[in-house]
């Protein structure tokens, strides 16, 4: 028996031993020591991109398409172009789970991971991109969130490394605004109309308030706030109340499993789809097919991009799937969020290009690569170039707007397919500009940022 | 044969009650102390301040209020999570409305205003006990995640709920970089673990011993139950409370209610009790133990060469965490702690065994 | 004074805010009445997964955290074997993935653990939790999955000419709840009527005097863990059916926790009672409460529902410490 005791208490020793030592080597590993070593096998420079991405959890439905979309690009990109201009493209993974600590450890982790650092972050989740804003004025390392983010942050005064590309939710909020009032018939006919936002009970579903708070100001509408707490799958309260009060239009702003859990509620109150309105994370397959027959009819906004398939899918088929090296089992190749994250794994080696002009072709600090982001231009030749065309809308950036302007469709589920509908939406600038400042100057204010002199730096 | 207390003679009682009785241990401490102080900052690099040292050395404050209620005073608790979120918001507010307070003071301050959330809270305890009593503090975490999701004062209007804070300054001391976080961190903490180590070997701790092995029995032989459930529920949360404001100050600089949820408080549970209840020094083990384990996990594969999904690499994350704390509590259920004194008192006879 | 008074002064109170909206014309009778439906079906739901907790609790003294991670690994194993075979077969395989799976945690978790602290056992079982998690998502997927019951989705109206506008109702809720109250009738049938439900009673006694006249104690838990392995398996397919089956799936249950204390751990009747409590209960607050909340203290959005159930649970706590149903714990020295 005391024999046995020994070697439990052994075996445990050991345990604790393999972990804790594990970590004291990698320590190491961090503590810069070997870094020539690194250097030495990349001779000819790689530009290294990590990937946060989430393929467990309440938002993997989510998360694994996108991932899918935005590795594939990269690897497209190695495989047919050789790199970025002979740079060769590196990339890791790691896994955020959406939660915010999480995301904060793997930026961490990888921001320092080659000889020039991490190129540019993509968070994916809102609150991510909140706690990496502070570290961002440190690190200077980019951060893009395209669709997603702080609204503030496309003011590139203060937020100097922010970049919302394509759009926020402010500015997507006030698109589906103005769709609704094309629909009743003018802005002024949405008088005594009643919305009701159903969103996510987090930094991401809380974003568009205030711009709809300013429209409700202007037109007089009435607006019904219902918070869906995380992960959404308890919504029986939220549509009983949607019953209730019985508004003219539901504006969805749900992510993962809610979004599908928000439609199937909808069919279960008899409220009809066609008057519900999802932003543009709430419009791809996984939100609409859970619900089966249900979801026909029910619209969302798409940017960045709708589902389908162009030229360059046939490059990812040729040059990536063809060869078995397709992220994910190919799993949601063509879908709506499988585009968007090819979409936004192109703008950031796009930036990478444009920034090499001025940099000179090797691989790029974060610092560097900003220059690249604050002067894209990604004009209708170019996204036909890319093979992009379809699937996005121009994008010009500078020091000052870091957004590049913001352009967005409606498209709805017909029960099998998502149906673009024609016509581009835009949002009113000169409503959203005011509140852009104001909120940008509180965050300085609260920080204590020194703003940009953009004048001064664009050359 | 180096490890024993032959000729080490006591003469006073404060010299037998002291801290560390063993000249032995005294040596070790000292060394420890000048090793983590002078050189450690001097060879480690920013990743692992800001991911897992910077992390544990706040943990292991919040992990040392949750066993002086669960591990010194049997009282359990599923919602400390809440209390350091009273914490992290009554600092954000003091700082934010009252800027010319020095960060100490604004610490101290949100470390009362936690105890003072948590004495409410602690009422129940004085009717229910037990599981019961667990399921209760629910109560606690779900509220409080809730009034600071809602009540738009709290996070001064910001249209999304999250809060922002800036550098901390105080003496003229900015606390930006990883290494001076991490000094300030490890300095507070030694200050908390002498305190918490003082007060649970003074009567007060011993009343909460006695509640913890048998109320009944500890309020026949004149301990009011009122009065060490209460202190102890209050100190508790002045601990969480600090470090909930050091969480959201000196470890994420921004943050949302979400931050200090469910799964936070289950992993200060997770932390007292692999490392160890009722043991100051369990706490350690049990921080470091969960701060360590999912980032280790996470990278294992990388590392020996055998690269997989980070889908499967999560999940298998998932299951190796579940499963190492069945094992842990299958194999030593008194926690890191005891093997420690376990592997100390082998220490002390080797090499002679027998 | 009664030492009930309290008790009965908060029920009371509960049944007067109840009828409340409907007394003050805050609601019309329709809608008051969908809302106390749409309650109810939750509360069913609610009370499936606590029904499985005080099962266990009774028989093993266990406070089993993973009640929740069970609903979610058997709801994912039955939708992913629909995929490949009838709905009755994979529910049949189901059934003997949940009794493999209650054996496993026997002989690994609960054996080992036999006399520790509840609190010891309760981390064991949070252990079991994450690993089912990721155990399930490993081999079946994380996506969203559906499990077709063949109902119609699309609700009718009915009591049109009783109520203005009608009542919405969905046959899936009603299917649901007498799949419910099936399996609680069979539930207490079993345990009436059938020598292996008698020894389990017998065990949930007392452990020991169960022991020394013969039921071998480790087979009674496999038993019974299997037994709230169906009854998970049964929730996870009626709540699946509902709203997909994903991941979220586990964190739903944790609703069920105020349930059993406010019925008390070791109480069937209590599960059931209480579930039903705190669903019509939180959809009534959500519903009727939180906009005047809302209104009054000028906050950004509803959303009481979270927390609405424990601190109910918790004043029913506060004035009978031992649950609804619970058994009356004396503490001597």
């Amino acid at each position: 028996m005391r024999h046995q005791v020994g070697v439990k208490y052994t075996v445990l020793a050991a345990l604790l031993a393999a972990v804790f030592g594990s970590t004291a080597l990698q320590a190491q590993d961090k503590a810069g020591v070997p870094a020539q070593k690194k250097a030495a096998s990349a001779p000819a420079g790689e530009q290294f991109f990590p990937v946060l991405s989430y393929r467990t959890g309440a938002y993997a439905p989510n998360g694994v398409p996108f991932a899918n979309g935005y590795v594939d690009y990269l690897k497209l990109v190695n495989a047919r172009d050789g790199g970025i201009n002979g740079i060769k493209i590196t990339f890791e993974e790691c896994e955020t789970g959406y939660a915010t600590d999480r995301g904060v450890e793997c930026y961490e982790r990888l921001k320092g991971k080659s000889p020039t650092g991490a190129t540019l972050f993509h968070p994916l989740s809102t609150g991510i991109t909140f706690a990496l804003t502070d570290k961002s004025f440190t690190d200077k390392i980019p951060i893009i969130t395209p669709g997603y983010g702080r609204a503030d942050s496309m003011d590139g005064t203060v937020f100097a490394w922010n970049f919302p590309l394509g759009g926020t939710y402010w500015t997507s909020s006030d698109m589906l605004v103005q769709h609704i009032g094309k629909k009743e018939g003018g802005l002024d006919k949405l008088k005594g109309k009643k919305i009701a936002l159903v969103y996510h009970d987090s930094p991401y579903g809380k974003e568009p308030i205030p711009l709809l708070q300013e429209r409700q100001k202007m037109h007089g509408f009435e607006l019904l706030l219902l918070p869906v707490t995380h992960p959404g799958v308890e919504q029986k309260a939220t549509w009983l109340q949607i019953r209730q009060q019985r508004p003219d239009y539901v504006l969805l702003w749900g992510w993962g499993v809610m979004n599908s859990t928000s439609i199937k509620e909808a069919v279960a109150t008899g409220y009809p789809r066609e008057k519900m309105y999802g932003v543009w994370w709430s419009g791809a397959e996984p939100d609409v097919t859970p619900a089966g027959e249900g979801a026909k009819g029910y619209n969302a906004l798409t940017f960045l991009a709708p589902a389908g398939q162009g030229a360059v899918h046939k490059d990812i088929l040729k040059f990536v799937h063809a060869k078995g090296e397709a992220a994910g089992n190919k799993e949601g190749f063509g879908e709506v969020l499988y585009n968007r994250g090819m979409t936004n794994a192109m703008m950031s080696v796009e930036a990478v290009k444009r920034a090499q002009i001025r940099y000179g072709k090797k691989p790029l600090k974060g610092e560097e690569v900003r220059w690249g982001l604050e002067n894209l231009a990604i004009d209708a030749a170019a996204i036909k170039r890319l093979g992009f065309e379809g699937f996005m809308a121009p994008i010009s950036t500078s020091c000052v707007d870091h957004e590049g302007g913001s352009a967005a469709q409606i498209h709805t589920w017909d029960g099998s397919k998502w149906v673009v509908e024609p016509g581009m939406l835009q949002p009113d600038m000169s409503i959203i500009k005011p509140m852009i400042r104001a909120s940008a100057e509180k965050y300085a204010a609260e920080k204590k940022i020194v703003k940009r002199d953009c004048a001064k730096e664009t050359s | 044969m180096i490890y024993r207390e032959n000729g080490q003679f006591k003469s006073s009682y404060a010299a037998d009650q002291q801290m560390l009785p063993i000249g032995q241990d005294r040596v070790f401490m000292v060394a420890l102390l000048v090793f983590v102080f002078a050189v450690l900052p001097a060879v480690l690099g920013d990743y692992v301040f800001l991911s897992l040292l910077i992390p544990f050395l706040i943990l292991t404050i919040a992990a040392i209020g949750l066993n002086l209620l669960v591990g010194y005073c049997g009282q359990i608790s599923l919602g400390h999570a809440a209390f350091m979120a009273v914490g992290a918001y009554a600092a954000y507010n003091l700082v934010l409305r009252v800027p010319q307070l020095n960060f100490l003071l604004v610490l101290v301050l949100a470390g009362l205003v936690a105890a003072a959330v948590g004495l409410v809270f602690g009422i129940p305890s004085l009717r229910i006990k037990g599981l019961y009593l667990g399921v209760a503090t629910l109560a606690a975490q779900f509220f409080i995640d809730w009034v600071f999701a809602r009540v738009k004062w709290f996070t001064n209007y910001a249209h999304s709920g999250s809060v922002q804070t800036a550098p901390i300054e105080m003496f003229g001391w900015t606390i930006d970089s990883p290494v001076e976080k991490y000094v300030f961190l490890l300095s507070l903490l030694i200050v908390f673990t002498l305190i918490a180590k003082n007060l649970v070997r003074s009567h007060i701790g011993r009343e909460w011993m006695a509640m913890r092995d048998m109320d009944v029995a500890a309020e026949v032989i004149g301990i009011r139950p009122v009065y060490a459930k209460l202190t102890a529920f209050a100190v508790s949360s002045f601990y969480c409370g600090i470090a909930g404001a050091l969480w959201g100050f000196m470890h994420l600089g921004a943050w949302e209610p979400l931050a200090f949820n469910l799964t936070l408080s289950l992993n200060l549970l997770f932390m007292i009790i692999i490392g160890g209840m009722g043991s100051v020094l369990g706490c350690y083990f049990g921080a470091a133990f969960i701060v360590v384990l999912p980032i280790v996990l996470n990278q294992v594969p990388a590392w020996i060469g055998f690269p997989i999904s980070t889908a499967m690499a999560s999940h298998l994350e998932f299951m190796i965490f579940g499963a190492l704390i069945v094992f842990f509590l299958v194999v030593e259920p008194n926690g890191l702690a005891r093997l420690w004194a376990i592997g100390k008192e082998k220490l002390r006879l080797w090499p002679f065994p027998h | 004074m009664n030492k009930n008074t309290p008790f009965i002064a908060v029920c009371v109170a509960l049944l007067v805010g109840l009828v409340l909206p409907l007394a003050t014309g805050a609601s019309a009778p329709g809608f008051y009445v969908e809302v106390l439906l749409g309650g109810l079906m939750a509360g069913v739901l609610y009370s499936l997964v606590a029904l499985g907790f005080a099962l266990i609790f009774k028989a093993s003294g266990v406070f089993n955290f993973a009640q929740g991670a069970m609903v979610l690994f058997a709801a994912l194993a039955v939708a992913r074997l629909a995929e490949r075979m009838p709905l009755w077969a994979a529910i049949l395989v189901g059934i003997v993935i949940m009794t493999l799976l209650a054996w496993f945690i026997e002989r690994l978790v609960l054996r080992p653990l036999v006399n520790q602290d509840p609190i010891a056992l309760f981390m064991a079982t949070l252990g079991v939790t994450f690993f089912l998690d990721g155990f399930g998502q490993t081999v079946w997927g994380s996506d969203i999955y559906k499990i077709e019951l063949g109902m119609t989705k699309e609700p009718v109206l009915v009591l049109q000419n009783l109520f203005q506008g009608g009542i919405l109702v969905n046959g899936e809720d009603f299917v649901a709840a007498i799949v419910a109250a099936a399996l609680v009738g069979g539930l207490a049938l079993f345990f009436q009527y059938t020598p292996t439900g008698r020894a389990l009673r017998a065990v949930a006694d007392d452990h020991q005097a169960a022991q020394s006249i013969g039921i071998p104690l480790n087979r009674m838990w496999v038993i019974v863990w299997a037994v709230a392995g169906v009854v998970a398996l049964v929730a996870g397919v009626i709540w699946g059916s509902k709203l997909g089956v994903q991941f979220s799936l586990s964190q739903v249950a944790l609703k069920a926790l105020p349930v059993v204390i406010l019925g008390g751990f070791t109480s069937v009747t209590g599960a059931i009672v209480g579930g039903l409590i705190i669903g019509v209960g939180e959809k009534m607050a959500e519903v009727f409460l939180g906009p005047v909340l809302v209104k009054a203290f000028d906050l950004a959005g509803g959303g009481i529902e979270n927390w609405f159930a424990y601190v109910l649970a918790l004043v029913f706590l506060l004035v009978r410490p031992q649950g609804l149903f619970g058994e009356k714990h004396i503490d001597r020295v």
